[in-house]
C-alpha cells in the first residue's frame, strides 16, 4: 500500500474533527502495519465557519503530514466542497452529503462520486449531530484503503462518550448500509 | 485509556494517538516536572492545558500567572525551591521571557521552555507556523551565554526531547529551549510511551560537603556547580550580578572574567554529548538538505522524491539547534555540490550555514514565510531547476 489522502471538511458543529482523529486513531493503534497522521485546518474559526481535517495514512514513515493531492474527498458541506475540490486528484472519489452540496464541473475529475443524506439518516435518529459517523460507515463500506470496520467500532466505543455510543454505532451501522441510487 | 478510577501515573505508557502539543507535556511528566507556570499563547495553549488537567493528579502545581514574564520567574523560583519547572508559550510570550532567561543563565537555574513557533513578528500569525525564533532563542538575552536548544520533527520526538531538554537543565544547570512548530504542536500521530523503567532521568547534583563550607558558585572539575536548594539546610544565593563563588555581587574584571568563561564553557566542552543530528542518505549524496522541525519531514519527503528519480540527495536533519554543529556541517561541505537549507522565515540557519561550510560549497536558503510548511514537491523542484 503506498500513500493515502484523505480530507474531511463541513462547517464547525459537524464534528469533522472528530471525523479525522477516529480515522487516524483507528489507523495508527488498530491496523497492524499501518501509520496515519492527522492535520486539521486550525484558524479563527467558529462554530459554522469551514472546518477541514486530514487524514495520511502509508505503510511506511509519513514523512510530509500534510494532504498534497487528495485520493478522496468527503463533502459535508458546498462551501468545503468549492474550496477543496480542486485538491482532489483527477480519478479520485468523491463523497458527499447530497443534501448540503450541489456539485458542479469540478466534480468530472472524480472516477466516482458517492451521495448520502447524512443529515436526515442522523435526523431519523433524534439528532443531526450523527450525520459525521453516518458518514463515516458510508465510507467504509464504499472504500478498501483506508479503515475497516472493526477497528472503526473499536476506536468509537472508546473515544465516544458512553451515553452517546450507541446511536453513533447505529449511525454507522446506516452509513454502512446506504446504497446509493447513481 | 480506561474510564475507571485509577491511580494517577507520571509515565502514560502505552501507545497513543496525540498531538505533539500533549507529547510533549507527557514528556515532562514523565521525566518528573512538578510545576508548570505559564500565560496560555496560540499555538502551546494546550501543553497548559494539559498540564493543569496533570499536574495536580501528580502532586505538582500549575499557575496561570498575569503574563509570561511573571510565569519565567515563577518557574525559576520553582527550580531554586527543587522541583523541576516549565513553561511554554510562543514568540510573543518568549520575547517577553528573554530578560529572565538571562536571569536564569546567569544563576543557573535549571527549567525548561517550550516555544511552539508560529509566524513574526509581532503577533504575526497566531495561528500558523513559523520557524522564525531560531537567533532569538540564541541571541534574544543579552550578555554572553550558550543556550542549549531542541527541535523535534515528530510527535514521538517532541516527548522525547522533552525529556532531554529537562536532562540537560538539570545535568548542566540552565534553561533549556524546547523550539517546536505550530504544525507539530497541533498535528496528531502515534505516540509510544516506554515503561517508567525506560525514562532516562538526569537530577541536579547536590553538595557532598556541609552547610558550613558549601560555596553555592564554586564548580567541580565539569565546571558544573552543585546545586543546593531552599530549606536543605544550605546558603541559597541567587542574583544576577556578577557573583563570586559565594554568590556574592562581585563586581570586578576578575570575577566577571571567570564566571562568564565558566558558564559559557560548560556548554562549550560538552558539545559532543549535547549536540545530536540525524543523517539520511547522505553516504552518497552529491546533494544535502539541511532541516529541521517540521520541515524536515518535507526535506524527507523530497529526498524520498528525488532518489526515485536517481537524484542523489541526502539530509541532514538538526535535532539539536544550538549549540550549532559547526563540524559536521564543514565536512558536509567537503563532500557535497550544494547544500540546500528550507526554513520558514527569511534566512536564519542558512546564513549559520553558509557560516560553516567556509565557502567550501554552494549554500541555498529555501525560505517560505509564516504560515505553511514547504512541500516537497517546492522543494524538489528547487533542485531541479538548478541541476
Amino acid at each position: 500500500m503506498s500513500r493515502v489522502e484523505i480530507r474531511f471538511a463541513g462547517f464547525g458543529g459537524q464534528g469533522i474533527g472528530l471525523m479525522g482523529r477516529l480515522v487516524g486513531e483507528a489507523v495508527s493503534l488498530l491496523e497492524e502495519g499501518k501509520n496515519s497522521v492527522m492535520t486539521q485546518s486550525y484558524g479563527p474559526e467558529s462554530r459554522g465557519g469551514a472546518s477541514s481535517t486530514d487524514v495520511v495514512i502509508d505503510e511506511g514513515e509519513i514523512d510530509y503530514p500534510k494532504a498534497t493531492e487528495l485520493d478522496y474527498f468527503v463533502a459535508l458541506s458546498e462551501e468545503a466542497y468549492h474550496k477543496y475540490i480542486p485538491k482532489l486528484k483527477e480519478g479520485g472519489i468523491l463523497f458527499v452529503e447530497e443534501d448540503l452540496v450541489t456539485l458542479d464541473e469540478n466534480a468530472k475529475r472524480a472516477k466516482k462520486i458517492f451521495k448520502i443524506p447524512a443529515t436526515k439518516i442522523a435526523e431519523s435518529l433524534g439528532s443531526r449531530l450523527y450525520a459525521n459517523i453516518a458518514m463515516l460507515g458510508y465510507v467504509c463500506a464504499n472504500t478498501t484503503d483506508i479503515f475497516s470496520e472493526k477497528s472503526m467500532i473499536t476506536i468509537m466505543k472508546q473515544k465516544i462518550k458512553a451515553r452517546f455510543v450507541e446511536k453513533n454505532l447505529i449511525a454507522f451501522q446506516k452509513g454502512m448500509e446506504y446504497k446509493t441510487d447513481s | 485509556m480506561s474510564k475507571q478510577k485509577q491511580k494517577f501515573l507520571e509515565v502514560s505508557t502505552g501507545e497513543h494517538f496525540t498531538t505533539g502539543n500533549h507529547a510533549a507535556a507527557e514528556g515532562a511528566l514523565a521525566v518528573g516536572c512538578k510545576f508548570f507556570g505559564g500565560y496560555p499563547i496560540t499555538p502551546s495553549s494546550e501543553i497548559a492545558e494539559h498540564m493543569a488537567l496533570r499536574l495536580p493528579q501528580l502532586g505538582g502545581n500549575f499557575v496561570q500567572f498575569e503574563d509570561e514574564i511573571a510565569s519565567i520567574i515563577g518557574i525559576l523560583g520553582a527550580s531554586w525551591g527543587g522541583v523541576k519547572s516549565m513553561t511554554a508559550t510562543s514568540g510573543p510570550g518568549y520575547s517577553l521571557m528573554v530578560e529572565n532567561i538571562g536571569f536564569g543563565m546567569m544563576t543557573e537555574t535549571p527549567c525548561i521552555i517550550i516555544n511552539v513557533q508560529r509566524g513574526g513578528p509581532s503577533t504575526g500569525l497566531p495561528t500558523l507556523v513559523g520557524q522564525q525564533d531560531i537567533m532569538q532563542t540564541k541571541w534574544g538575552s543579552h550578555g554572553d551565554f550558550e543556550p542549549i536548544v531542541l527541535c523535534p520533527s515528530s510527535v514521538q520526538e517532541c516527548f522525547e526531547l522533552a525529556i532531554e531538554a529537562f536532562n540537560y537543565a538539570e545535568k548542566y544547570r540552565l534553561p533549556v529551549t524546547l523550539l517546536m512548530d505550530e504544525t507539530l504542536g497541533h498535528m496528531s500521530e502515534r505516540l509510544i510511551i516506554p515503561d517508567a523503567s525506560k525514562i532516562g532521568k538526569v537530577e541536579r547534583k547536590k553538595p557532598k560537603d556541609s552547610p558550613e563550607e558549601h560555596l553555592p558558585y564554586k564548580a567541580d572539575d565539569d565546571l558544573i556547580p552543585p546545586m543546593a536548594v531552599a530549606g536543605e539546610g544550605y546558603r541559597v544565593m541567587v542574583t544576577g550580578l556578577t557573583h563570586d563563588e559565594r554568590g556574592y555581587p562581585n563586581l570586578n574584571v576578575e570575577t566577571q572574567d571567570k564566571l562568564v568563561r565558566r558558564i559559557n564553557d560548560k556548554i562549550r566542552l560538552n558539545k559532543k554529548d549535547i549536540i545530536r543530528v540525524e543523517e539520511y542518505l547522505l553516504d552518497d549524496a552529491e546533494i544535502a538538505i539541511i532541516a529541521f522541525g517540521s520541515v524536515a519531514r518535507a526535506a524527507k519527503g523530497s529526498v524520498n522524491r528525488a532518489r526515485e528519480k536517481g537524484i542523489k540527495v541526502g539530509l541532514l536533519r538538526l535535532i539539536t539547534i544550538w549549540p550549532f554543529p559547526d563540524e559536521r556541517i564543514e565536512a558536509l561541505a567537503e563532500k557535497v555540490k550544494k547544500i540546500y537549507v528550507p526554513e520558514i522565515n527569511y534566512g536564519q540557519i542558512t546564513r549559520e550555514v553558509e557560516r560553516c561550510v567556509h565557502g567550501k560549497t554552494e549554500v541555498k536558503g529555501i525560505f517560505k514565510l509564516g504560515g505553511s510548511i514547504h512541500n516537497p514537491q517546492e522543494i524538489l523542484k528547487e533542485i531541479e531547476g538548478d541541476a
